[in-house]
């Protein structure tokens, strides 16, 4: 809701009018994550149509193994876990432990993005080998894309977050809890997208 | 948390340029973006509206004479794509959405100004981007849905271009929904209730919910459709083990809302028309909100009845059919809403209205041949032929483009300060009814006697119904220069408008016309009746 009654502290200085109104950025945000999410609902969406209807050719190898996968699995859900200590102490002032935090949790999704290339090299099949390794490619390769974003965003903020006083603090969280909202779903996509593409 | 505003800081008068040189600047002035959108789509219209007469040309004749066979293809192909992501989304929400939300939600401007204009800026470049896509080897001819696998199987740096053009104007329209959604939802003035809402809120609201959820899947499925053209993929190409009835359900899990997202709007702002010209309060407020949120719920759930002919298992088929007939139902109560609305109205006789009046009628008129299609034997039958083709343009031209230019000769007073001149309206709309309806009326007979859509020759027996189709396509070509000549004319030497000049109720008419850059002097007005009329001055808040 706008708040332009409560703001009747309307300042009239020569005719120089100034309103307040909700912070709705963060509705926003919400917004456009549901549409990207719908984007990845469209790829998952095709893949279960193909394992569905489209066999595996006689021949054709697609095969995943686990412990890769799960490790960043748990990496992200543990990166997860600190960006919100990182709030937690942006909240009581305490710039540089949120600052550490943000570091840690922007090295988890680099060691995520290491893994990722890691499990890409050694896979015995390539992008145009058969219908399942090109949608794998294609799930997995968006995904990072998200995951990349996400870590430069928060390599940004925590650049942000380094001095009391500066552009990110307990007053303006706005950036922080913008990139948390992003990292939150970016995992959540994660989670779902190792189920149907690892363990179904 | 709150957010103080500068509004002189936000939207600082002495950065932005002033008269005319501001709509070429990056602004972030609700009513500026409004009109570049409007200006840019019209021009592009202008484009598809050659190509159009290109293939009607072609068409006057059953062998191919006016152009070689490929090049047909890829002047429908431009045709559509154009007509469809750079005149039909971006004026009827871009344009006029941008232009009236802010003053029907009590807001100086949109929720995200920067992201508005962003959003804007997009659609030159990718737009151009798309003209340019003709001229390169291999230009895009799959038709506008880009059907793999004839969208894959020749490698065409031209369908590339396409697929990166229509890529940026989706995401545009994204951009531009998550702001209306944000601005109806956030921004309202406090008082202002959401039933209090001018319909065309809500019709934006609805297109803007459509826009959100549907547009990126398509993204998602043109990324796909270009990894096959670049990487060589196989997702939808049947020789490397993919599947192209998964691109046919994914597109159209997209373009089946799209056509909501083109007239949903429509729907709204004939809502906004019909009761000022005829003075009366619109008929059924609550049932129209309800209807459009069906339209939108169900719209979300029919896409496969444009695929009753890829082997679609029986289920589905069934399902779909259901689906869409329901959808008849939403619709058919908005459309006696709006009988009911003119019912006894004191109605004034202008371009406006007559406007409104063509397209409730064509509407009508294509709502009925779109339960005929939803029904399977009768889809199998016209499938791909003419029937399908005058269907749609019923829709989409009889429909959607009636209430742009019934829009304009509504709002061109606000927006100028100038009135349009009332004889050249009624020209422009006599020469476009008759064109439009020889043009396309003819070609659900074609359809139902087999001619088949999208093919530069035809069966001679076709050519007479052919021909008058051409004429009435003739006809809706010279309709644009009265139009023209009006707005030139008018916008230099017209009378003026005054801030009110149909003594409308709803709350862009309350401030001066043109509006000033924060659209109030003072404090926003709450409009609680916008649809009021009839009633004492006394009664009226």
């Amino acid at each position: 809701m706008t708040t332009l009654d409560s703001s009747k502290e309307i300042q009239k200085n020569n005719s120089e009018v100034k309103e307040t109104h909700e912070d709705f950025r963060m509705f926003g945000l919400i917004t456009f994550l549901i549409a990207d999410g719908m984007t990845f609902a469209g790829f998952f969406a095709a893949y279960l149509t193909y394992k569905a209807v489209n066999p595996l050719p006689d021949g054709a190898i697609y095969e995943l193994e686990l412990p890769i996968p799960t490790l960043n699995t748990i990496l992200l859900l543990v990166s997860s876990a600190t960006f919100h200590k990182a709030g937690k102490a942006l909240l009581k002032d305490k710039n540089s432990d949120s600052q550490k935090w943000l570091f840690i949790t922007a090295f988890l999704g680099i060691i995520f993005l290491i893994c990722q290339l890691f499990e890409y090299f050694h896979l015995p099949f390539g992008l145009t080998d058969n219908l399942f390794a090109s949608t794998f490619y294609a799930l997995t390769g968006f995904h990072g894309l998200h995951v990349t974003l996400g870590t430069l965003m928060i390599l940004i903020i925590s650049w942000q977050s380094r001095i009391n006083g500066g552009r990110l603090t307990s007053q303006n969280m706005f950036p922080l809890e913008a990139v948390e909202l992003y990292w939150h779903f970016v995992d959540g996509i994660w989670v779902i997208l190792f189920i149907i593409l690892y363990l179904l | 948390m709150t957010i103080s505003i500068d509004p002189q800081k936000a939207n600082n008068e002495s950065l932005q340029p002033k008269g005319w040189l501001r709509y070429f600047s990056f602004s972030l002035d609700h009513k500026v973006i409004g009109i570049q959108y409007l200006v840019c789509g019209f021009l592009f219209y202008l484009i598809g509206g050659t190509l159009a007469s290109a293939i009607r040309i072609e068409l006057a004749s059953p062998i191919s004479d006016f152009m070689p066979r490929d090049v047909y293809n890829q002047v429908l192909t431009l045709h559509g794509t154009i007509m469809i992501f750079l005149w039909i989304v971006p004026v009827v929400n871009g344009a006029f959405g941008n232009y009236l939300i802010p003053f029907y939600v009590g807001a100086r401007d949109m929720a995200f100004p920067r992201l508005n204009a962003v959003a804007f800026w997009l659609i030159p470049p990718s737009g151009l981007m798309l003209v340019a896509s003709y001229f390169v080897e291999g230009a895009a001819q799959a038709g506008w849905t880009a059907y793999p696998p004839l969208s894959i199987t020749t490698p065409q740096s031209g369908q590339i271009i396409w697929i990166l053009s229509v890529l940026l104007l989706g995401g545009s329209s994204i951009f531009g929904g998550i702001n209306f959604i944000a601005t109806i939802i956030k921004l309202r003035r406090p008082g202002l209730k959401l039933m209090q809402l001018p319909m065309y809120c809500w019709a934006m609201l609805g297109t803007s919910l459509l826009v959100v959820l549907s547009t990126p899947v398509l993204a998602g499925t043109l990324i796909l459709l270009s990894f096959d053209i670049i990487a060589n993929t196989g997702f939808f190409n049947p020789v490397l083990g993919g599947n192209v009835v998964v691109y046919q359900h994914l597109f159209w899990f997209y373009s089946h809302p799209a056509v909501y997202i083109m007239v949903l709007p429509a729907f709204g702002l004939v809502s906004e028309i019909l009761p000022v010209h005829a003075r009366k309060p619109l008929f059924g407020y609550t049932t129209m909100v309800f209807s459009i949120m069906g339209i939108v719920v169900l719209g979300l759930v029919v896409w496969a009845h444009h695929m009753f002919t890829s082997g679609t298992p029986p289920w589905m088929r069934l399902f779909f059919t259901i689906a869409t007939a329901f959808i008849a139902v939403p619709t058919g109560i908005k459309f006696f809403n709006w009988v009911a609305t003119l019912w006894g109205g004191k109605i004034s006789i202008n371009s406006a209205i007559l406007f409104s009046c063509g397209f409730i009628i064509n509407f009508v008129f294509g709502g009925i041949t779109g339960v005929a299609l939803a029904q399977v034997p009768f889809d199998i039958h016209v499938h791909d032929t003419y029937f399908v083709v005058a269907h749609f343009h019923y829709i989409v031209y009889g429909g959607t483009v009636f209430i742009i230019f019934s829009s304009i000769y509504h709002w061109f007073p606000k927006v100028t300060g100038k009135m349009l001149n009332e004889k050249l309206g009624i020209l422009h709309f006599i020469i476009t009814f008759i064109g439009f309806n020889l043009c396309f009326a003819p070609q659900h007979w074609l359809g139902l006697n087999g001619m088949p859509r999208r093919v530069a020759e035809y069966d001679p027996q076709f050519q007479f119904v052919n021909q008058i189709s051409s004429l009435g396509a003739l006809l809706m070509a010279i309709s644009t220069i009265p139009f023209l000549i009006n707005v030139f004319i008018s916008v230099i030497n017209g009378k003026d408008a005054g801030d009110n000049p149909w003594n409308a109720l709803t709350p862009e008419w309350l401030t001066s016309s043109p509006p000033p850059v924060e659209n109030w002097e003072g404090e926003a007005p709450l409009v609680e009746e916008p649809y009021g009329y009839g009633k004492e001055i006394s009664e009226q808040k």
